[in-house]
């Protein structure tokens, strides 16, 4: 009986010929990925470590990555003691992929571990993140872990006790219109299957629709399978993963792609026509409060957010800055632009995006996390409303219960800078 | 015999349990403070020690969905609270697995603020309302987690296991 592509990442990393849904493996570990919350990681390991005569030792330093993204440059001291206590566990472990608040290096976890090519198809790879569901988009079976359960991984290498998850097939057929993004079509997915529609399973992603776009819109959609509940949300690796990993992510080494076969079983197939896709939004306060714009035309705005390891790509600053230039965004409204990476940042000074999006009145951030999980760079007021193109809109996300949150596309959003009402991209 | 202390609807998000403002906030002894820190009144009750330890918050389907914080756990399990869900998103499933605060998977729950509980291995019982209610058993892998007391007890025996085999 032929094997989903996850059964195939976790028969390879658990060195067994085939697995079946539901078998308890305990894969080997690729890459183990965390950002700030490394500093309870490292508590978590040590506290392993306690009472055994070892000497914590994290199995392979080569494999872990730390990245700063969450509140950088730190909000508070005591954001920034425990980025300073991750950093000297960095040198005292001799962490590889370290990647410090530095404008030659930094970026959000989610967009530095794709462009540095640290994501390999077919990989096994963790995060102590929900949104590790990115690297999907690589071929990679990515998935979000604990803190406690990553200290079990620095120590072992491993992941103990997983079930082999279940998956559901997404057919994407035709090709996306213009103004109509990968956002548009993850978000049309979440809301026809729910928040909870894919919980404890794995989308994989098929289809023509799927096969035209390059990665990074595929990032997007990768992003936010775990909106729908999902563990992860795979794209087979095709000759576009080679295309981007050697010509963007730098990649020389061979690689060594794993694809389902054709037989697979699957829990359940979905079908979704790019063509007659429209833009979506999803309303306050639930990812999967999903309408089609024209249900929310009009609405106020207060804040526009283009950004975040979602939508702050080189492709989503483009469209942004394509709408923007020569206007300018609504009086009233505030416009705050995150680029997912320095290294994008850079690419879009070069293009002149920043520039135009800059001249239009936009507020040009530093790469991270920003506002999207309400720390700071952007909380809301009482009885705002913003309009973001981050992943999630749960009451108090912002930083504000009383305020709400739209999610949208990078087209619908700057389409609406313009007016300071939810605004269509297309028109 | 444990009161429901607070009854939920469905999707609650890890960020209505602890929300992201507290997370560089990571110690188990200090996150107990912002458990559910934006229903104020709630919290309150918790933070003033007026919530009983092995008292009950009752939910929906999708309880933890969102961030994979382990602070939602965390400062749950510091007031020493039992979760009873219809569902739970996985990691929050996961982490409060690994940190051993007590959830347990009961698809028909039905009870309010106030309802006497008693939860049993394998059903819930309302003792206001009399009512049953099956509990759906945590699959085996996960189960092995609970018995050894943690994940960090589970991982520290695999670790000295590994020692002594390598």
């Amino acid at each position: 009986m032929g094997q989903t592509i996850v059964q195939k990442i976790l028969a390879r990393a658990s060195a067994r010929p085939t697995v079946a849904v539901g078998d308890v493996v305990e894969p080997a570990v690729d890459l183990a990925m965390s950002h700030e919350n490394g500093a309870l990681v490292i508590n978590q390991f040590l506290e392993i470590y306690q009472r055994t005569g070892l000497e914590p030792r994290v199995w392979d330093p080569a494999r872990i990555a730390i990245i700063f993204d969450h509140r950088v440059p730190a909000e508070s001291a005591k954001t920034a003691t425990n980025q300073k206590r991750i950093r000297e566990f960095v040198r005292a472990q001799a962490i590889a992929k370290f990647h410090d608040i530095r404008g030659d290096q930094g970026g959000i976890c989610h967009q530095i571990l794709p462009e540095n090519g640290y994501v390999r198809p077919g990989a096994v790879v963790v995060g102590t993140d929900s949104h590790t569901t990115t690297h999907g988009a690589l071929g990679a079976f990515a998935f979000g872990i604990g803190a406690t359960e990553m200290a079990a991984v620095w120590a072992l290498g491993k992941v103990l006790n997983v079930e082999v998850p279940a998956t559901i097939k997404v057919v994407v057929r035709g090709q996306l219109p213009p103004r109509v993004q990968s956002k548009d079509l993850i978000l049309h997915l979440i809301g026809r299957i729910t928040a909870e529609g894919a919980n404890f399973k794995v989308l994989e992603f098929h289809g023509d629709g799927i096969r035209a776009m390059p990665t990074s819109s595929r990032l997007t959609i990768s992003n936010m399978a775990v909106e729908a509940g999902a563990t992860a949300g795979i794209v087979p690796a095709d000759e576009e993963t080679v295309r981007y990993l050697r010509e963007e992510a730098g990649v020389t080494d061979a690689l060594d792609p794993v694809a389902p076969d054709p037989d697979a079983t699957y829990d359940q197939v979905i079908e979704i026509d790019a063509a007659s896709l429209g833009p979506h939004v999803a309303r306050p306060h639930m990812v999967d409060n999903v309408a089609p714009i024209a249900d929310t035309l009009g609405t106020k705005v207060d804040q526009i957010v283009i950004g975040s390891c979602t939508n702050g790509r080189l492709e989503d600053l483009a469209i942004a800055a394509e709408i923007l230039k020569g206007r300018r965004v609504a009086d009233g409204v505030r416009m705050l632009v995150f680029p997912a990476s320095w290294k994008i940042y850079r690419e879009a000074l070069d293009r002149g995006h920043l520039a135009a999006l800059a001249d239009a009145g936009a507020v040009i951030m530093n790469p991270g996390c920003g506002c999207c999980l309400g720390v700071h760079q952007g909380a809301l007021g009482d009885g705002e409303v913003a309009l973001s193109t981050t992943n999630r809109n749960f009451l108090g996300r912002m930083g504000n219960p009383k305020a709400e949150v739209y999610l949208c596309s990078p087209a619908v959003a700057a389409a609406s800078a313009l007016t300071g009402t939810i605004s269509d991209p297309r028109k | 015999m444990p009161n429901v202390v607070l009854a939920l609807g469905d999707d609650i998000s890890t960020d209505a349990i602890y929300p992201g403002r507290y997370m560089a906030t990571v110690l188990p002894t200090e996150t107990p403070q912002f458990a559910f820190a934006d229903l104020t009144e709630f919290n309150a009750r918790l933070t003033q020690q007026a919530v009983p330890p092995g008292s009950v918050v009752v939910a929906g389907q999708n309880f933890g969905c969102g961030s994979s914080r382990e602070q939602a756990a965390s400062a749950l399990k510091g007031h020493e609270l039992v979760v009873v869900a219809k569902g739970f998103a996985r990691i929050f499933l996961q982490n409060a697995i690994n940190l051993g605060l007590r959830t347990v998977i009961c698809p028909s729950i039905a009870a309010s603020e106030g309802d006497e509980l008693e939860v049993g291995p394998s059903e819930v019982v309302n003792r206001t309302t009399g009512l049953h209610f099956p509990i759906v058993p945590l699959p085996e892998a996960r189960q092995a987690i609970v018995n050894a007391g943690g994940l960090i007890p589970y991982a520290r025996k695999k670790l000295l296991a590994r020692t002594v085999a390598g």
